[in-house]
């Protein structure tokens, strides 16, 4: 665990869709989290429990019908207040820079990966010199992010999707952002392919070269994943979101060993995996349209009591009221 | 017996996607086929499942040489395989209730008598819960709309199941709770399975047998990379 200051600082976020007819959609409920720099935090859920949303608002691309309650702090920055001129001209690419979920679709298809790194340079970091600087700048960005430069002159279709992640990663590198938030970034790529992917974002957050908050600091990471094995392969720690709030935070190397994660529902995710027991947790998540009033994960829980019908706080690391027992005790002894 | 006998196919041009592929699927055994992005086994489970013809080479259904593919097979053997896609989205009709969806082979085979039934039974055996049948593609997530595509492979109660990276976008709950009830339908009926994917953990743990995809052929010269996404949807 890290102690260095965060760099991004997200306290009691909450986004509300309001849809037609007067229902309200809760799709993130009372955040609460931290990433340092140097540090790699991955968010992981089951699809639709509200990861995607968060990292939109802290983006500010959440629809017109959003509305936000909380903060999300970068720096003395407040996002949830920010309007979209400051987001515009500070945030986007260089207080945080986005490494998209299918690079291939992000990257603009008419124009050569060339021209789309030249563009981001001149924009974010002003080079000066004229034609020459430019090119040599955008190539220094390519290389960064081990993009080869012989292909730079292709468009986005003549990528696989090993490269045009590259591309995208190249993009988001340029600003030298402090945070890299990366909306589920192996989505559809092959284990090998994962694998080369998650491991490249995490030099980057151990290399900040250049970047990052303070030299040598590294940028913080928010990985946001349903992949389980790459969160395993690169995070420091853990965030578990279920039914659009966070349900456990943990050391990943505690969550993925042992003791293992706390939270009944992180049991039942890690044991779907293939390598593990192989066993769905039953049922189907609620719809963040009509949430119950106790714990969201009662009705799938096979530990769920009585007292589940009242909201369990996040006490601590896990928001549960009958955690996982053998490891509350080593909890209460740390 | 689906039996794939040195099998050449491609998207037209002069260069196939792959070359003299031989692969079988006894009744009733899982295979499992893996290999990287874009070397060509979405093109062989779209052949295996009577949905792309071939340049070459015999498809052999329980000993008859197969020689018409989609529409123009016959009902019989169309009607022998279930497929589930990798993108739900992308192969079901936005326009259809989850509840139609999962009906629409009935329709379309001429057996709507018994369908709503039919269809409340398999809703349970997926975990679609009755409110969700009425939603349309857009109103349910990924991992809810790719549970009523397995429904409608499982309709109509076919003899081979071909599932193309049934899994690659969901998580790990919904993996394992769609895998089941592959498995528990193929424990009930006999069917066999051929599973595309790259994650060999799971195919491991899926299938009898799995087969790389690299044993199968030397692969022709370059296929586009990252094409199959978009040659999904049909």
């Amino acid at each position: 665990m890290t102690e260095r200051a965060p760099v991004l600082s997200v306290r009691g976020l909450s986004v509300r869709f309001l849809m037609p007819g007067g229902r309200r959609v809760a799709a993130v409920t009372d955040a609460h989290f931290d990433v340092a720099a140097g540090e790699c935090l991955a968010l992981i859920g089951e699809s639709g429990c509200g990861k995607s949303v968060l990292a939109s608002a802290l983006l500010g691309l959440l629809p017109g019908n959003a509305q936000t309650a909380g903060r999300a702090l970068l720096g003395d920055l407040d996002l949830l207040a920010a309007d979209e001129r400051t987001f515009a001209r500070t945030v986007r690419g260089r207080l945080i820079g986005l490494v998209p979920q299918s690079p291939a679709a992000h990257l603009t298809p008419v124009r050569t990966i060339r021209s789309q790194l030249e563009e981001t340079v001149a924009e974010l970091t002003g080079v000066r010199g004229g034609r020459t600087a430019l090119r040599e700048a955008a190539e220094a960005a390519a290389e960064r992010a081990a993009f080869p430069v012989d292909h730079l002159d292709r468009h986005p279709h003549e990528l696989s999707g090993g490269l045009a992640q590259r591309a995208a990663t190249a993009l988001a590198l340029v600003g030298d952002a402090p945070l890299l938030l990366a909306d589920e970034p192996t989505t559809g790529l092959d284990r090998d392919l994962v694998d080369h992917t998650v491991d490249e974002l995490r030099r980057h957050v151990d290399n900040a070269d250049g970047g990052g908050a303070r030299p040598g600091d590294g940028r913080a990471l928010l990985m946001i994943t349903h992949d389980l094995a790459a969160a395993e392969r690169i995070a420091d720690r853990v965030a578990v979101m279920y039914a659009g709030r966070l349900v456990e935070l943990a050391d990943a190397t505690a969550f993925f060993g042992t003791p293992g994660p706390r939270h009944p529902y992180s049991r039942g995710l890690l044991d779907a995996l293939p390598d593990r027991a192989f066993a769905p947790i039953p049922g189907l998540p609620p719809e963040l349209g009509a949430l119950p009033d106790g714990c969201a994960f009662a009705a799938r829980c096979d530990r769920a009591t009585d007292a589940c019908a009242a909201l369990p706080p996040l006490r601590g690391q896990v928001a549960c009221h009958h955690p996982h027992a053998v490891l509350t005790k080593a909890a209460d002894r740390a | 017996m689906l039996e794939l006998r040195t099998v050449t196919a491609g998207y037209g041009g002069n260069t196939p996607v792959f070359r003299d592929v031989s692969l079988s699927v006894a009744p009733g055994e899982a295979v499992g086929l893996l290999g990287p992005s874009g070397c060509g086994k979405s093109t062989l489970a779209r052949v295996a499942a009577l949905l792309h013809r071939p340049d070459a080479g015999t498809l052999l259904l329980d000993g008859t040489p197969v020689r018409h593919w989609r529409h123009r097979a016959p009902r019989e053997q169309r009607t022998a395989f279930g497929v589930v896609f990798q993108q739900a989205r992308l192969s079901a009709d936005p326009r259809l209730a989850l509840a139609d969806v999962i009906a629409e082979p009935l329709r379309a085979t001429g057996r709507r008598e018994g369908a709503a039934d039919r269809v409340a039974e398999l809703a349970a055996t997926v975990g679609l819960t009755a409110d969700l049948l009425s939603r349309r593609p857009h109103e349910v997530s990924d991992g809810q709309l790719q549970r009523a595509c397995l429904a409608r492979a499982l309709v109509l109660r076919p003899r081979w199941l071909v599932c193309d990276e049934m899994t690659a976008m969901l998580d790990a709950s919904t993996t394992a709770a769609l895998v089941r009830v592959v498995e528990d339908y193929r424990a009930e009926t006999g069917a066999g399975l051929l599973a595309v994917g790259h994650d060999r953990v799971l195919l491991d743990r899926w299938c009898e047998r799995t087969v790389d995809w690299a044993t199968l052929t030397t692969p022709a010269p370059t296929p586009p990379p990252g094409t199959n996404k978009v040659r999904r949807g049909n």
